[in-house]
Parts: structure tokens; C-alpha cells; sequence
């Protein structure tokens, strides 16, 4: 993030061992309140996590044992039995997977063309791109079910990949990118005999390379949790990702075994957990930049 | 007599695609020009097909009606007209006021406490800590953990009532009572949203002039008046921007009142796009989904074009 956190060289300045003493216990204050949030905003996590060890019979009980003493591993066993989770979770990388290296593609392609090469009508189509950020997925999801019946496609992971490959967001972010390079790279390349091609993919896109992590993770992060397309589109449980077959698996064992569903998103956040850790600066950068729908 | 005017004159020799392999500046315009329609290629085509096609196919059908068996039928406004007589249409929209309002007032507040919270605290493992832990469920899905949360919820054995149990609260009806379904819907809605607003909040504060803070410092200006009239004036685009993407991404509310209680109990809890969602897919209506997604669509741009017109008009801009 490229924010300038000037409390780093500047601090309130302070009259007097009085008041010192009072900004001392706002200190304390204000820093016991931002834990008290931590620990409620992180409470459910870390509920489902212990939860998912409990045997499902005292998964309900109270109190919460928030740290398992006999921790209780045959839920992970459980939930492979009672639907087909390792579908599920094959499904979802399929899909997610899909979607990002194809929005990669398309994004890294319109946004250089955007960016960098002179056409005619490229303003108008550029705002005719961006205009598409304003449709709401309701108000395109009919005609779209219609199209992706009638082409054979209901039922599939294609039904799922392919509307989601072009992205007006990526095109924006990646032009951002290719936008702030300079020409002279272009030129040096033509000169040694490179082609308009590899001006593109040998010399500009490496240079792309925190955009295209950024709409990667951004990407991966939103079709990855993706519930509403997938209860529309799919309607085998074989074929469900995992969103859709955890909230499935909970409507029909709801409260009898907890321990298993929980289980089961424990499971399912497993691959968030990583990006998390490994692309937690390029989420935020996404997001200051204004995106959160890959 | 080619000493004059070469580049000008289009040599023959170089084929049916001279025009555009031809070795001069105006070549190589023209290559790069081909080039660029076809990276557009993917994305304008995918566009067309899966966006801006079916928005006008789908405003089309709203004035049919249609049940994917027969043909569809033409029947002009009747399914907005129909919306009068249909009250599950006007609670769904009220209940989408409801929970949108709730929400956004929710997610500014606490998004822009934390925010300058943790915008204050100075130890970097401290600020990393927070700053984490605040975004964490913005990365859960929110289907799954609204199933996480209806367990959490759960008027009797409940971890919640539990701990509110403990400190003498008697049991609250989350997910039993009407009024309680919907602050329930809203209070998953805002952990799981809180993170993107926290984010949005804590660049702009990290992006407010130093010199400025400096001198309201200098003048005296401290606690509740330098937040009034210096910090959240200075603030103002961060603010608006949150608040417009709330608006936005509150209204199409479906994920948490679908999971948790499948927006009831009754119609308590039910939105605009489970209503949308259940008259396409359960009921076959199409026509009718398609006239409601309509009017969803509208107040999108409602909200869009009015956020142009603030920002335009009130906002502050260094």
C-alpha cells in the first residue's frame, strides 16, 4: 500500500504530565477497544476450527471449548463420506482456477491494447468496458441461464467459466499498469528486431507482474466463495463446488452434526488461508484501487 | 525518380497484404491497430455475449411473460403493473431499505472507528495484527459462513446467547422472531463486508496531508472538532466511495438471508434478489424475475449517478 502513515514523525503534542497521563490511558483504551473487535470479528473462525474437532455429539454443547483438549479428527473423515467432497473440492480449483488464468489473459490483452496501441473507437470501447462495472449480476443472470441451457453448457463448470472470463476491473487495473510504462522499452525492442508480439509478452507484461497478482488474487478470492452462480447453474451434487455443496450438506444434516459441516468449511478455507498469508498486500492494494470482484 | 516521395507511395510488389506487412511508419500503425482489435477480441466478445447482450435481453423479457415451455408472450407493463397487487414485491424491497440502511450506517462507523484506531497505534506488529485480523472475513465465502453463523445464532444452544447469558441477557430470538432475523442478516452481512470499508478508510486516512493535520494541531483543534471539521471533510471522497459501494453491494444482499434462515421466518427476511432469484428459478417466471431485476438494476444507477453529482459538488479534493 502505498500510504504515507505520517504518525510515524508526527504525534499530537502533549502540555503538561496531565495530560501526557490522559493520552497515556486513551492509549490503553483505544488499544484494548481494537482487541475486543479482533477477538469478535476473528470469533467465528476460530468457533468452526475448534468446533470441527469436537465428536459431532457435544459439537452443540455449551460452553464453546474454545481450544480442543481430545481433538476429534474423524469429522475430515466423515465429511468425505456423507457427500462428495473430494468433488467438491476438485470442482473448485477447476473452476477457480480457470477463471483466473483466463482473466489474465483477457484483462492483460485489452488492458495493453487500451494502454498502449492506437486504434480507432479505442475511448469509446474502453468506456463501453467500464460501463459494464454499473450491471448488477441479477440483472444479466436470466438471459445468461437461458444462453448457457440452450448451449448444452447447464450443469457444467463451463457454464461457470465462461461468462466470468472477461472482467471490466482487470482491464481497468492492467491499463493502469501498462499505462505507467515508459516507451522507450518499446522502441529499444523494436530496434533489436522484436516483433509488436513480443513487445507485448516479453518486454511489457513482465513488467505488469504486481497487476496481474493483484487481479489473481483478487480473482481467485471471489470465485473461489462464489455461492449465488453456482446454485443456479449446477444441479448434480457431483458437479457442485464447494460453497454450494457445504450449504447443501448443511440443509439436509443441519444441527444433528455440526462438527461435520464445520468440518467441511474448515476445509474449504484452507486455500483462502494461503492467499491470505501469501497475497495479503496485493488483496489490499486491490482493494484501495477499488476492486473486489475479480 | 523514387529518390522523392518513397514513403508516400504504397509499393505494389508486396502482395495482396502489402497494406498492412509494408515496412514504413504508416505499416506499422496499421499492424499495431490490428493488433489492438484483436486483444480486444476476448473481452468484447464476452462482454457482448454475457453482459451487455443479455442486460438488454433481460430489460426485453421483463415485458413478456414466459415459462421457458411455451413461447413467450407479450404482455407490455403487466409485470410491473402486477408488482401493485403482489405485496411479497413490496416487502422484499422494504426489507432490502431495511437491511441496507442498517448496514451501511454499521459498516462507515465501525470501519472508520478501527480504522483511525488502528491508524494511531505506532507498533508495526500491533498495526499488521489488526489490520488482519479485520480483513480475514472478507476471504470466507459468505454462503459457508452464514452457515457458521446460523449454528453461532442459534436461539438455544447458540454460542452467542451463551456468552450474553452469562452476563444476565436473556435469551434473544436471532433467527426466530421477524424483527431479530433481519438484524441478524445484516450483523453477518457487516463482519463478513467490514474489511473492504476498514481497507478504503485506512488509505484514505493514510493519504490526509500532513502539513494540515500539523496545523489544526498548532491551532488547538483536537478530539471531536478536528474529526468534524478537518478530518472527515478531508475524508470525504474515502467516504463517499465506501458508502456508494455499501449502497450497491447492499442491495443485492442474498448469500447470508438465503443460508441462514431462507428469508424468513415468513417473508421477514426476505430481499430483493431472493425474491428475483425465487420468481426466475423456483416459480419459472422469467418475465416477471426480469421485471424485478429491472427496477434493481435502476436503483443501482440511481445511486451511481447520484454518487457523480456529490462527488462532483461537495467533496473535497486536495
Amino acid at each position: 500500500m502505498q500510504a504515507t502513515h505520517y504518525h510515524a514523525t508526527y504525534m499530537p503534542r502533549t502540555h503538561g504530565w496531565t495530560q501526557f497521563l490522559s493520552h497515556r490511558v486513551g492509549d490503553w483504551i483505544r488499544l484494548a477497544l481494537l482487541f475486543v473487535a479482533s477477538i469478535i470479528i476473528l470469533a467465528p473462525v476460530v468457533w468452526t476450527i475448534s468446533t470441527s474437532l469436537r465428536t459431532p455429539a457435544e459439537s452443540f454443547s455449551v460452553p464453546p471449548q474454545w481450544i480442543p483438549v481430545r481433538p476429534d479428527w474423524t469429522n475430515y473423515v466423515e465429511v468425505f463420506k456423507r457427500v462428495p467432497f473430494g468433488a467438491y473440492v476438485v470442482n473448485s480449483f477447476v473452476v477457480t482456477g480457470s477463471v483466473v488464468l483466463g482473466q489474465l489473459l483477457t484483462a492483460s490483452l485489452a488492458g495493453y491494447a487500451f494502454a498502449r496501441l492506437q486504434f480507432p473507437f479505442r475511448g469509446v470501447l474502453f468506456w463501453l468496458v467500464m460501463a459494464t462495472v454499473m450491471i448488477p449480476l441479477q440483472a444479466t443472470i436470466i438471459p445468461v441461464f437461458v444462453l448457457i441451457s440452450s448451449l448444452g453448457l447447464a450443469d457444467t463448470l463451463a457454464s461457470l467459466i465462461l461468462p466470468a472470463l472477461p472482467t471490466a476491473f482487470g482491464t481497468f487495473l492492467l491499463r493502469q499498469y501498462f499505462m505507467s510504462m515508459p516507451n522507450d522499452y518499446e522502441e529499444a525492442a523494436l530496434i533489436d528486431g522484436a516483433n509488436q508480439w513480443q513487445v507485448f509478452y516479453r518486454v511489457y507484461l513482465p513488467m505488469a507482474t504486481p497487476g496481474l497478482a493483484i487481479l489473481t488474487v483478487l480473482a481467485f478470492n471471489s470465485h473461489w466463495n462464489e455461492f449465488f452462480r453456482p446454485l443456479i447453474f449446477l444441479s448434480t451434487n457431483e458437479n457442485f463446488t464447494l460453497p454450494l455443496g457445504i450449504v447443501t450438506l448443511f440443509g439436509y444434516l443441519g444441527t444433528g452434526s455440526v462438527s461435520v459441516v464445520l468440518a467441511g468449511v474448515v476445509l474449504s478455507l484452507i486455500p483462502v488461508l494461503v492467499v491470505y498469508t501469501v497475497g495479503q498486500r496485493y488483496l489490499i492494494e486491490g482493494i484501495a484501487m477499488g476492486g473486489l470482484k475479480g | 525518380m523514387a529518390a522523392l516521395g518513397v514513403s508516400s507511395a504504397r509499393p505494389r510488389q508486396l502482395g495482396p497484404i502489402g497494406w498492412l506487412t509494408e515496412d514504413s511508419l504508416a505499416g506499422m500503425a496499421r499492424r499495431k491497430a490490428l493488433l489492438g482489435y484483436t486483444f480486444l477480441l476476448p473481452t468484447m466478445l464476452g462482454i457482448l455475449v454475457f453482459t451487455a447482450g443479455p442486460v438488454v435481453v433481460s430489460l426485453g423479457l421483463s415485458l413478456f411473460e414466459w415459462n421457458v415451455f411455451d413461447a413467450p408472450a407479450f404482455t407490455g407493463l403487466d409485470n410491473y403493473t402486477r408488482f401493485a397487487t403482489d405485496g411479497r414485491v413490496l416487502i422484499a424491497f422494504l426489507n432490502t431499505a431495511k437491511m441496507v440502511g442498517l448496514a451501511v450506517v454499521l459498516e462507515l462507523v465501525l470501519a472508520f472507528a478501527l480504522a483511525s484506531g488502528v491508524q494511531r497505534t505506532v507498533r508495526p506488529a500491533l498495526r499488521y495484527f489488526f489490520r488482519s485480523a479485520y480483513f480475514l472475513p472478507l476471504l470466507t465465502s459468505a454462503g459457508t459462513i452464514s452457515i457458521v453463523m446460523a449454528y453461532m445464532f442459534h436461539g438455544q444452544f447458540g454460542v452467542i446467547n451463551y456468552y450474553l447469558g452469562l452476563v444476565g441477557v436473556p435469551r434473544v430470538p436471532w433467527l426466530e422472531s421477524a424483527q431479530w432475523a433481519l438484524i441478524s442478516v445484516v450483523l453477518v452481512y457487516v463482519w463478513h463486508r467490514l474489511g473492504f470499508t476498514f481497507i478504503v478508510f485506512s488509505g484514505g486516512l493514510g493519504n490526509l496531508p500532513k502539513e494540515v493535520l500539523e496545523a489544526a494541531d498548532v491551532d488547538g483543534a483536537t478530539g471531536w472538532r478536528r474529526l468534524w471539521y478537518i478530518t472527515l471533510p478531508m475524508m470525504s471522497p474515502s467516504i463517499l466511495f465506501a458508502a456508494v459501494t455499501a449502497v450497491i453491494s447492499g442491495l443485492q444482499i442474498f448469500d447470508e438471508p438465503f443460508v441462514m434462515v431462507r428469508g424468513g421466518p415468513g417473508d421477514a427476511s426476505r430481499t430483493v434478489v431472493m425474491l428475483i432469484y425465487e420468481s426466475a428459478f423456483k416459480n419459472i417466471e422469467l418475465g416477471y424475475a426480469a421485471a424485478i431485476a429491472a427496477i434493481l438494476f435502476l436503483v443501482i444507477l440511481l445511486v451511481t449517478a447520484i454518487q457523480f453529482r456529490i462527488s462532483k459538488a461537495l467533496v473535497f479534493y486536495q
